[in-house]
């Protein structure tokens, strides 16, 4: 079944990514059908792997020391927008345009 | 077979040449073999001035060790401080690194000097080096004695510009670099395979370490749970050489574990009696040339008829691993891609309505459809009604995979011996009518599972096909067991002797140096 327009607009939210053109919409309908053959796969009794390295418990956690940092000016380098020590970014709490105003390729779904 | 060790640093610890003249000679071949498009960035200045400090320790008798002046090259979604590093894409062009990545760090602390950044598909996305915002990467070999003698040009106005082959990836750039003598080894990365496929096709060495053993620290990630940094030498000698000094815990990546690694040199086996390969069946995957599989069966011959014991085995869910990694690859994917938002770092787009929609711009303009269309599925398969379904699902499948590889190695098998490719390198034209996500699903069949169970694997080059390319096979070990996975790597190189590249552009700058292998091969 194909994926709903309410779906891809969720997604292009979530992502903050858009489906540029059919094609963008296209490679994910294959993408769910490849996936799709996962079904396939008897996987009762089996629990799910997080990382190989599960049996060496090696996801420690160490102290709570400062071992490095003030480096304030060198993680500023690179940013483009900044006033002072802060990062500078256009308004908050301002919704993504609705589908209709927005510039996306959903718009004509 | 003993490149670095006995021969290049030797020669530097005798005088016989110096590190600026190594270094110079490799920054004059990057030069004339400009067309491959193998470097992002080439650092002149920096590793002349590294080469000249190498220069200064050698004089006083202090080198730091095997790799004190050596030129590599280093695969650009590596940071390295104060040198650009792009990913290949239009999302961090111009991002100058504040660091080092771990790996790079190691590497520079022992004296090796970085010639420059090599090229990739954008973000380590891919399975050719051909969809990256700097263009494809051309396969050395495309241009070689060897490949030329085998092309039949089909009329007389195709000449050899349209009859190159691919790299493979992600990894091309760096396999291409050591492959056209422009740098001793390079660092590469290896999530599914970007390692191990552009070695196999440019025929060099291409080592994918257990995961946990090299730190990713400053590896731009793509799968946290798979990516490890890869080592592409000439010789499985100098990968040996390589992973003695990137190996090893570091604070800096908790997924690195803790034991201590040590160093170590390869022993010449010369009995393999007490050997078990295994020989898996499934890795007998359709589209596999039979070429590549003829191969495969005369490699076995050739453990079995030095006495080891060779055995059929079966890994019956590696059909499945392909589906498995990509949804567990996308899911991750997606969320690491979450970090590119223009604010701290790389393309900022000038859209200024707000924030969410400056993040949409910039991730519209700077990632390419490939990035896009994984991060769109990976959010998809993450959505709460999809989780179960998809993610949790693969994450079980995952274990399956692990576990027929934990099963075979309990039954006494000590190694794998599998191809690395289906084939040998497709021609660019070729190549690219089919899209990314089928050529990655295609190409990753036989190294992708060796990265779900989190295994040590390595592509030694093996012999050239009939139209003169690289065809290398794949040994998979045990987890850590890099020596044992090493060793008999090396003994198979010494009995394949697979031929030298014989370039244009090498010969040219010819120094017997660079030349260490003599020209015999298996078929």
């Amino acid at each position: 079944q194909k994926v709903s327009v309410e779906v891809l607009e969720h997604l292009e939210h979530l992502a903050l990514v858009d489906f540029r053109d059919a094609e963008g919409v296209e490679r994910l309908q294959k993408a769910i059908q490849f996936a799709d053959q996962l079904h396939g796969v008897n996987t009762e009794g089996v629990e799910p792997m997080d990382s190989v390295l599960e049996d060496r418990w090696c996801l420690y956690l160490r102290e709570d020391d400062v071992t490095e940092g003030n480096c304030t000016k060198e993680l500023l380098e690179n940013a483009r927008e900044k006033v002072e020590e802060y990062f500078v970014a256009p308004p908050g709490n301002i919704p993504l345009p609705k589908l209709e105003e927005r510039e996306t390729f959903l718009q004509g779904s | 077979k003993d490149g670095l060790r006995s021969q290049v640093s030797a020669a530097l610890k005798e005088g016989r040449v110096t590190p600026t003249e190594l270094c110079q000679r490799c920054l004059a071949l990057i030069r004339s073999t400009k067309f491959l498009n193998a470097y992002i960035t080439v650092a002149e200045e920096t590793a002349l001035k590294q080469a000249e400090e190498s220069e200064e320790r050698y004089k006083r008798g202090q080198a730091l060790g095997i790799l004190d002046g050596i030129p590599i090259a280093v695969k650009d979604n590596f940071n390295t401080a104060g040198i650009e590093t792009t990913c290949a894409s239009n999302m961090l062009k111009g991002y100058i690194s504040p660091y080092n990545a771990t790996v790079v760090q190691k590497l520079l602390d022992q004296g090796a000097v970085l010639l420059g950044k090599t090229n990739l598909d954008e973000f380590a996305m891919g399975s050719g080096s051909t969809d990256g915002i700097f263009g494809p990467v051309r396969n050395p070999w495309s241009y070689s004695q060897q490949y030329k003698e085998k092309s039949v040009p089909k009329s007389h106005s195709e000449d050899k510009e349209s009859n190159w082959v691919i790299t493979g990836g992600s990894s091309g750039g760096s396999a291409a670099a050591v492959s056209s003598f422009t740098c001793f080894a390079a660092l590469g990365s290896d999530t599914g395979g970007s390692t191990r496929n552009p070695a196999a096709h440019c025929g060099v060495v291409g080592l994918k370490p257990t995961y946990g053993l090299i730190s990713r620290h400053g590896l731009i990630p793509l799968v946290n749970s798979m990516d490890v940094p890869g080592i592409l030498t000439r010789c499985v000698d100098d990968a040996a050489v390589l992973l003695g000094s990137l190996a090893g815990h570091d604070p800096k990546d908790s997924t690195t574990i803790q034991d201590d690694f040590k160093p170590f040199e390869l022993p010449n086996l010369t009995d393999v009696s007490k050997l078990s390969i295994g020989i898996p069946k499934e890795y007998h995957a359709p589209g596999l040339s039979s070429e590549i599989l003829a191969l495969w069966s005369k490699a076995a011959d050739l453990f079995k008829n030095a006495g080891a014991k060779v055995v059929e085995v079966s890994l019956p869910h590696t059909r499945y691993s392909i589906v498995c990694y990509h949804v567990l690859c996308t899911a991750e994917v997606a969320s690491n891609m979450a970090r590119f938002d223009g604010l701290e770092y790389g393309h900022r787009s000038d859209m200024k309505d707000s924030t969410e929609s400056m993040y949409a711009a910039t991730r519209r303009e700077g990632f390419n459809d490939v990035v896009r269309g994984r991060i769109l599925s990976g959010n998809y398969f993450l959505l709460k009604q999809n989780y179960e379904k998809y993610f949790v699902k693969a994450q079980k499948v995952r274990r399956l995979i692990a576990n027929d590889f934990v099963k075979v190695f309990r039954s006494g098998v000590d190694i794998l011996l599998t191809p690395t490719t289906l084939s040998d390198a497709a021609p660019y034209t070729e190549f690219i009518q089919e899209d990314n996500r089928t050529r990655s699903a295609q190409d990753d069949i036989l190294t992708q599972a060796a990265n779900m169970a989190g295994l040590p694997a390595i592509n030694v080059p093996t012999a050239l096909s009939e139209r003169g390319l690289p065809v290398g096979l794949q040994f998979i070990g045990r987890s850590f067991q890099e020596k044992q996975l090493l060793t008999v790597a090396k003994w198979f190189e010494k009995q394949v002797q697979f031929p030298v590249i014989q370039l244009e552009e090498v010969k040219r700058h010819d120094n017997d140096v660079f030349q260490h292998q003599k020209s015999a091969s298996i078929s």
